[in-house]
């Protein structure tokens, strides 16, 4: 364990980054201080204000945009961009500069989140950055912030916990973690986003926790961001006396949140507004959707309020004779929002899915079905045997067809509404009822914005072996593609089988046995598998060949690629190597290739280049 | 004498504080040169009753941020008395809501009484003129009593944006040129 001073927590989100922090020198009778951080940033042109939120907006100015002292930031630098509140105000007006859900381009499997790729429709003089490169961006500056406010605690030296979403496949969690390292972070662990507001809540209760939740508990978490729905169970067992935590099952990465929300609604407007022959352009458009959320945030907290008007102020000095006004009615904002996001289903429904077209726009592959009850009936649907292996604990209905929650935990700025909290609530007893079973309960005391950022600044704390701590591992078993050995058929492709080299549930820290098959690796020329992951298959153990699966079982990852150099071997020999598969301190997943002979190993890389 | 410990945020409230005065105040300012080339602070001269000019930069500060949340100096550029009150009014909501964002988040506003408006009250001699202002039958010795009439507001904190060395604050609006 290192000497840090501070857990530090960076909630380093899709619309916004957030950083909190746990005091570790402090007596452990005490009570745990937490403490959020106050992110320094350019809030206008040569104008620095402390926020709590720093906007994970990036944007690149022409050299004749803004002087050097307009850039000048409190610890003494005038970096060549923006980060924070004035890069998505200058963005909203210059688009073609701004870099906006970074986060969420690293994560997307059709680019090569290593090039220089963004902002998408930058013409050729914008200097373009990677979305791994606007990440360390968010994250140096978070450092200096912090190194300004704390110079005798230099962060590269505490204890630094990064939040990624549960969803996260290895290699986007592999370039976070990359991110952090370029930065300098020495002491650093990832930690998944619904574990972090569960951690929140646990320490917002004060110990009070163990009496909210019992063994047999299941905790649904829904964290619904500005961009992203990230989904976690997470039950509640026993151990040698004492409550444990066992996060059984994450969701799939859906790309879809508030923002959508605010979206939709600014598009219905403008509709109206067309009918009246009145056109919006670009920049009214940003104004009308903010003047939606205004809106829509008033009266989902007052159900008094039926209209509310929305007004899109002109562009120019003249403000009253340019302003365009028009309204929104609760009746408006129920269904669009409601009914389109939280539509009322059965527990069998599941998302629409088009067929990809082969040739997609490049852009983020945002969720296709907006209704997030559908996503979560999916969700459930598939992990009714999640609790399985915890017999004893978790009784279900012997016909359930989805897992039953017996309590939710919601997060994200979304439920600050409470008509949109109540119905996915609702929603879910319906389900529940339907099969006979009790409501779930609402977990009280989340704090929804800075949830994520606390809870990851306590988890540096609980690694230090105080208070509960959420085991799970890996929340998928992972395979390689082997082609089967088979006589060739003219125009067929020799059929796959996938092998286990990671099971489901790994700790952070441990190796997966070695699998007893081997595969071949041509000496000298990289060489790519095609690589799987199964967030339902728990049973599977290094070595088991899986000959069939259905898409719903077991997902195509990114390929992998070893390189096997040279030295010592003939170029285009055929080497046999076994997979091996560790997970790290930090919380990544780590491929080897390990030679029959000899003790080299070779590290084996996940494919981040995006299909050609 | 043994000098206090002071904690971070302790100084940095000193140090805005002490910002601010020097911007403000001459004397003071004098003062902090003195104290910053070494010198202990010269014992305060029987000071003559005197006017000062305020520095102007937080009151430009705090314009252009009104403009910039809530098109504030738009609005009063304006001839208002061509528009009908219906048109005023959508403009108003938007200098409303932005002026008051802005507003809120660089001060801390709260009224100066907290008793309702047209209650009585009884003020005991000593009371601050500059924050409770007596009118009408202004007569005879304290306590005063009479109706609140208006409840005041004050400023409680002061969070205004730091600003970059040479940064131009007469410049409210920038004019905007799209390419």
């Amino acid at each position: 364990m290192s000497a840090a001073r501070y857990a530090v927590g960076i909630d380093l989100g899709t619309t916004h980054c957030v950083m909190s922090a746990v005091d570790l020198t402090q007596d452990e009778s005490e009570q745990v201080v937490q403490q959020m951080v106050a992110i320094p940033q350019l809030t206008g042109p040569g104008s620095v204000e402390d926020r709590l939120l720093l906007p994970s907006f990036l944007y690149l100015p022409h050299p004749d945009e803004l002087a050097p002292n307009d850039l000048t930031l409190p610890w003494g630098t005038q970096p060549p961009f923006v980060v924070g509140e004035l890069a998505r105000n200058l963005g909203s007006r210059t688009p073609i500069r701004l870099v906006s859900s970074a986060k969420s381009w690293l994560c997307h499997p059709g680019v090569d989140r290593r090039a220089s790729i963004l902002p998408v429709e930058a013409p050729p003089e914008v200097p373009q950055v990677s979305p791994l490169q606007a990440s360390i961006h968010y994250l140096e500056h978070l450092r200096q912030a912090w190194d300004h406010q704390y110079p005798d605690a230099p962060l590269l030296e505490q204890e630094v916990t990064i939040t990624v979403p549960a969803s996260f496949d290895p290699a986007a969690r592999e370039l976070t973690d990359e991110a952090a390292a370029a930065v300098g972070f020495g002491h650093r662990t990832l930690l998944e986003e619904p574990q972090a507001a569960l951690y929140s809540w646990i320490l917002a209760s004060e110990g009070g926790w163990r009496k909210q939740v019992e063994v047999g508990d299941i905790i649904l978490v829904i964290d619904l961001g500005g961009g992203t729905t990230d989904l976690s169970l997470i039950v509640v067992t026993e151990r040698d006396g004492s409550l444990e935590l066992n996060r059984v099952a994450v969701g799939d990465h859906i790309l879809l949140g508030g923002d959508n929300m605010d979206l939709a609604l600014a598009h219905l407007v403008r509709t109206k507004l067309a009918g009246q022959n009145i056109s919006l352009d670009l920049w009214q458009l940003q104004a009308l959707t903010h003047g939606c959320r205004t809106a829509k945030e008033a009266m989902l907290t007052d159900p008094a309020i039926d209209t509310m008007p929305v007004v899109v102020p002109s562009r120019g000095s003249r403000l009253i004779g340019g302003t365009i006004r028009t309204e929104l009615t609760r009746e408006e904002v129920t269904h669009t929002l409601v009914e389109g996001f939280f539509p009322w289903v059965d527990a069998s429904a599941r998302p629409a899915s088009r067929a990809r077209t082969a040739l997609t726009k490049l852009g983020l592959p945002y969720a296709q079905d907006a209704g997030i009850t559908r996503h979560l009936a999916a969700f459930l649907g598939r992990q009714t045997h999640a609790t399985e292996a915890l017999a004893g604990f978790v009784t279900l209905p012997p016909n359930a067809s989805f897992l039953h929650p017996t309590a939710v935990l919601l997060n994200g700025g979304v439920f600050k509404a409470p008509l949109l909290a109540e119905r996915t609530l609702e929603m879910l007893n319906a389900w529940l009822q339907a099969e006979g079973s009790p409501p779930a309960r609402l977990l009280e005391g989340a704090d929804l914005d800075l949830a994520v950022a606390r809870g990851a600044a306590y988890y540096g704390y609980v690694r230090r072996g105080r208070g509960v701590r959420i085991r799970g591992g890996t929340a998928k078993a992972y395979y390689v593609g082997i082609e089967s050995a088979m006589p060739a058929v003219p125009g067929m492709e020799p059929p796959l089988q996938a092998l286990c080299i990671a099971p489901f549930g790994m700790e952070e820290g441990t190796d997966a046995a070695l699998p007893s098959q081997e595969v071949g690796l041509v000496v000298g020329e990289p060489v790519r598998f095609r690589f799987f992951g199964s967030s339902v298959r728990r049973e599977d153990r290094v070595g088991s060949v899986l000959e069939q699966w259905s898409p719903e079982e077991v997902e195509e990852l990114e390929e992998i690629e070893a390189n096997l150099p040279a030295e010592g071997r003939t170029s285009g020999e055929v080497v046999p190597v076994r997979l091996h598969a560790a997970v790290t301190e930090v919380g990544t997943l780590r491929l080897e290739a390990i030679p029959r002979e000899g003790h080299e190993t070779w590290k084996v890389e996940f494919d981040v280049r995006g299909q050609e | 004498m043994t000098e206090p410990k002071f904690s971070f945020f302790a100084r940095l409230l000193l140090a805005l504080q002490a910002f601010w005065r020097t911007l403000g105040d001459p004397a003071f300012a004098a003062g902090v040169a003195r104290l910053s080339q070494g010198a202990l602070p010269a014992p305060a001269a029987e000071a003559r009753p005197g006017l000062r000019q305020m520095a102007p930069e937080s009151a430009l500060q705090l314009l252009s941020l009104l403009q910039q949340e809530g098109r504030f100096i738009d609005f009063l550029q304006e001839n208002v008395s061509a528009y009908a009150d219906a048109e005023i009014g959508g403009a108003a909501r938007v200098v409303h809501e932005g002026c008051r964002k802005a507003l809120h988040a660089c001060l801390d506003i709260v009224p100066v009484r907290t008793e309702a408006e047209g209650s009585r009250l009884t003020l005991p001699a000593g009371f601050d003129p500059a924050a409770t202002r007596l009118t009408g039958n202004v007569v005879g010795q304290p306590p005063f009593t009479g109706t609140l009439m208006h409840r005041g507001w004050q400023v409680t904190a002061i969070k205004l944006p730091q600003l970059a060395e040479g940064h131009n604050v007469k410049i409210l609006a920038p004019a905007e040129v799209e390419l």
